[in-house]
């Protein structure tokens, strides 16, 4: 395969779960909650699925990428319940709840993989091993010059993820679950009012982006480094905060944020290794995406306008 | 005990608003130790053991025994070194916050402090006169963090940028670029980090020989002291500190007074920017005498925690800080000790501040107390013949029993209110 192809492809693997986990933090922004925490949420969900995957299957069953993808949504969406208590019953600052959790998150998982790991397996280690995730290829389609990339050697969680997008992106702008979301987050009275319950959607909402987070998150241990280990707190729960904040709390112009973020980086690879330079200078490539989004911020910022509600505490009894 | 004997015992604990700023938390750190005993139990440790072996790591309690030469002085010196970089970059983080501003890019500004502090100890190395030396790198590191801070400000001020995410993008840079130079040009072949800066260079003095032991004295705590009540002086008392909690508080009613909101926001990143160099600066060229390439400081991350652990207050913050620097510091001695692992020391962390940030609810829990309080002695003042009898009284209530019911009574009509 050409650079230009290795370009898209890697790319798009690192774009799609950055992508994911920055709907999930639309949902909770949109809902009026700050979500902070979103890295903490991403590695939660990835401990789980990844510990899935080590306690029940021993390689052999076929399926455990998708086993690892749903308790990845189910450990991101119960340690997620933790911001939605903080935030919604107990009436917490939003971004001290958030760092708490993030905090909270690398401890917990760092702590219970090793001992998990010698109480379980009998060794010392702080990785649960995954293995790569499993690609496909649809025949006719990656024969396409350019474009073909995409259909040759892509990971499935990609797809899955597209298809995840497409149900969020419906039930968040078209459902009246979705409307009542975001009217929560802009004129969280107005809700009340109109016999919403502002607490409960507010408090599903972060659930929602928990668990979306897990996928991302497992994505991101696949991806990366085949395995769980406390590298998956590599910040980009940070970066996807920054794709949403970019795509101004919109799904689809955060697609695009998200897909800059990706060929830049992978843009960068390409350029270093097409002009054999020294390892080096690779890092200065890799500053292209940071580069490139303070730029386009500059110039694109002045339009950018937050929920309404975002971070407020709702107190019923306020005018 | 009844109930309301009960509720004026937590009412006394805690004592009135001004007072629970102080035992809320100190309570909330009480439940989470509770909570770390619980965890460390159910691994089959001593929770004792395991606190004590804290504090011993620090010099704060000592060893059994030490090696030739060291003593509990040297632990508490190192520990001091940690601490003082600690209270810096937690300082820098309640600045941005009192001004409504998350400036979550300080492991950043620390590094390019660090960073350029460190490439001017590699390169004048002996062009300087030694007693500069440390002003010098002070200054580096000073200015280089404020510019960084200062940069995002501006972009949110002038461009609407918002600052979570241009102080990530600028960690980002910062952490490419710098591991781009030391890599370049100032790598030590052997331990792959930057190269070890000369004594001279460094904000800590070695190998001093006192009290039959030796220890480093690490300068930057000398510092912290005056920084926390410059901080404090800032914000407690002088206009710029007014407006920038005003700003922080209300944007728009601080805009109707007539406030630059803009200037305001652009001061305190610049001040936090500033403090969170001087904190890189005693992190790397204090307590460490090199920079691992492309790495950001963990620490960056956990002053946000101290910082609000500290609930923001300047003098909080230095209670905090010496509070996780004992459970991140003292751990590895915790660990090799009683062998309990190390990883516990960060989820212990992350619980108080879990039960810290539980602080609000247990607030306004008390606050409904104190209410309910008021209007049992209220109760008690008025003529007894006035308070309403109630259907809902059991008849069999004993005499000594019935000021407490008629308190419960009231409370209901208090709660419905």
């Amino acid at each position: 395969m050409g650079t230009l192809g290795t370009l898209i492809r890697d790319g798009l693997s690192f774009a799609l779960p950055l992508f994911i986990i920055a709907i999930g933090g639309i949902y909770s922004e949109r809902s009026g909650i700050t979500n902070l925490a979103l890295e903490g949420l991403l590695g939660a969900g990835a401990f789980v699925g990844a510990l899935a995957v080590v306690l029940f299957t021993n390689g052999a069953f076929g399926g455990e990428f998708y086993l690892a993808v749903l308790f990845a949504m189910l450990g991101g969406g119960v340690f997620a319940m933790i911001h939605g208590v903080l935030c919604v019953k107990f009436r917490a600052n939003q971004v001290i709840s958030g760092v708490v959790i993030n905090i909270l998150a690398a401890a917990l998982t760092a702590f219970l993989t090793k001992q998990i790991n010698i109480a379980h397996f009998g060794q010392n280690s702080d990785k649960f091993n995954l293995g790569t995730a499993p690609i496909f290829s649809i025949p006719g389609l990656s024969e396409i010059p350019v474009i073909g990339a995409i259909f040759k050697g892509a990971y499935v969680y990609e797809p899955l993820i597209l298809v995840m997008a497409v149900v969020a992106w419906y039930v968040l702008y078209k459902t009246r679950f979705g409307m009542r979301l975001r009217a929560c987050g802009e004129n969280p009275h107005a809700v009340d009012a109109a016999g919403g319950n502002v607490s409960a959607t507010r408090f599903i909402a972060v659930v929602i982006s928990g668990a979306l987070s897990g996928v991302g998150g497992i994505c991101f241990a696949y991806y990366i480094s085949a395995n769980f280990s406390p590298t998956v707190f590599m910040g980009y729960g940070y970066l996807s905060i920054a794709a949403l904040i970019f795509g101004n709390w919109r799904i689809v112009p955060t697609l695009g944020a998200c897909l800059l973020f990706g060929f830049a980086r992978s843009g960068g690879y390409a350029v270093a290794k097409v002009l054999e330079m020294p390892g080096a200078f690779t890092d200065l490539f890799m500053m292209l995406p940071y580069i490139v989004t303070l730029l386009l911020l500059v110039f694109f910022s002045h339009t950018n306008r937050a929920p309404r509600a975002l971070g407020e505490i709702y107190d019923k009894g306020k005018r | 005990m009844s109930k309301g004997g009960f509720r004026r015992a937590v009412l006394k604990v805690f004592g009135g608003e001004r007072r629970q700023s102080i035992t809320v938390p100190i309570f909330a750190v009480l439940l989470s130790l509770v909570a770390a005993s619980i965890l460390l139990l159910a691994l089959g440790k001593n929770p004792i053991t395991a606190f004590l072996g804290m504090l011993r790591g620090c010099g704060i309690v000592p060893k059994a025994n030490y090696a030739a030469n060291a003593g509990m002085l040297t632990d508490f010196m190192s520990f001091l070194g940690w601490l003082a970089p600690m209270t810096f970059a937690a300082l820098a983080v309640a600045v941005a916050f009192k001004t409504g501003l998350f400036n979550i890019g300080i492991s950043g500004q620390m590094l390019l402090g660090g960073f350029f502090a460190t490439v001017v100890a590699l390169e004048c190395t002996e062009s300087v006169p030694a007693p500069l030396r440390l002003v010098l790198v002070l200054a580096i590191g000073i200015a280089s963090g404020a510019a960084v801070g200062g940069l995002i400000g501006f972009l949110k001020y002038r461009f609407n940028i918002n600052e979570v995410v241009s102080s990530i993008m600028l960690n980002y840079i910062i952490q490419y670029v710098t591991k781009f130079f030391i890599q370049m040009y100032y790598v030590d072949p052997v331990s792959r980090q930057s190269r070890y800066i000369d004594a001279s260079w460094r904000l800590t003095v070695l190998d001093v020989q006192a009290f039959g032991v030796k220890f480093n004295i690490p300068l930057a705590v000398i510092l912290v002291i005056p920084a926390i009540l410059i901080v404090r002086m800032l914000l407690d008392r002088t206009k710029l500190g007014y407006e920038m909690k005003t700003v922080g508080l209300t944007r728009s009613a601080a805009r109707y007074a007539g406030m630059n909101v803009g200037k305001n926001m652009v001061l305190s990143m610049l001040i936090s920017g500033a403090l969170a160099g001087l904190a890189g600066v005693s992190y790397y060229l204090g307590y460490y005498a090199s920079i691992q390439p492309g790495v950001l400081a963990s620490m960056g991350f956990d002053s946000i925690a101290v910082s609000l652990l500290g609930n923001s207050n300047p003098v909080g913050i230095f209670f905090s800080s010496f509070l996780i620097t004992i459970v991140s510091k003292g751990a590895t001695y915790m660990s090799s000790s009683a062998s309990i692992p190390q990883e516990i020391a960060q989820v212990i962390t992350g619980l108080i501040l879990l039960f810290s940030a539980c602080g609000v609810v247990m607030r306004s829990m008390l606050a409904r107390l104190g209410e309910r309080e008021r209007e049992y002695q209220k109760s008690l003042a008025a003529p007894v013949e006035s308070t309403p009898e109630s259907t809902a009284e059991p008849p069999d209530t004993s005499a000594e029993a019935r000021p407490t019911d008629t308190a419960d009574m009231t409370d209901a009509k208090g709660g419905d209110r």
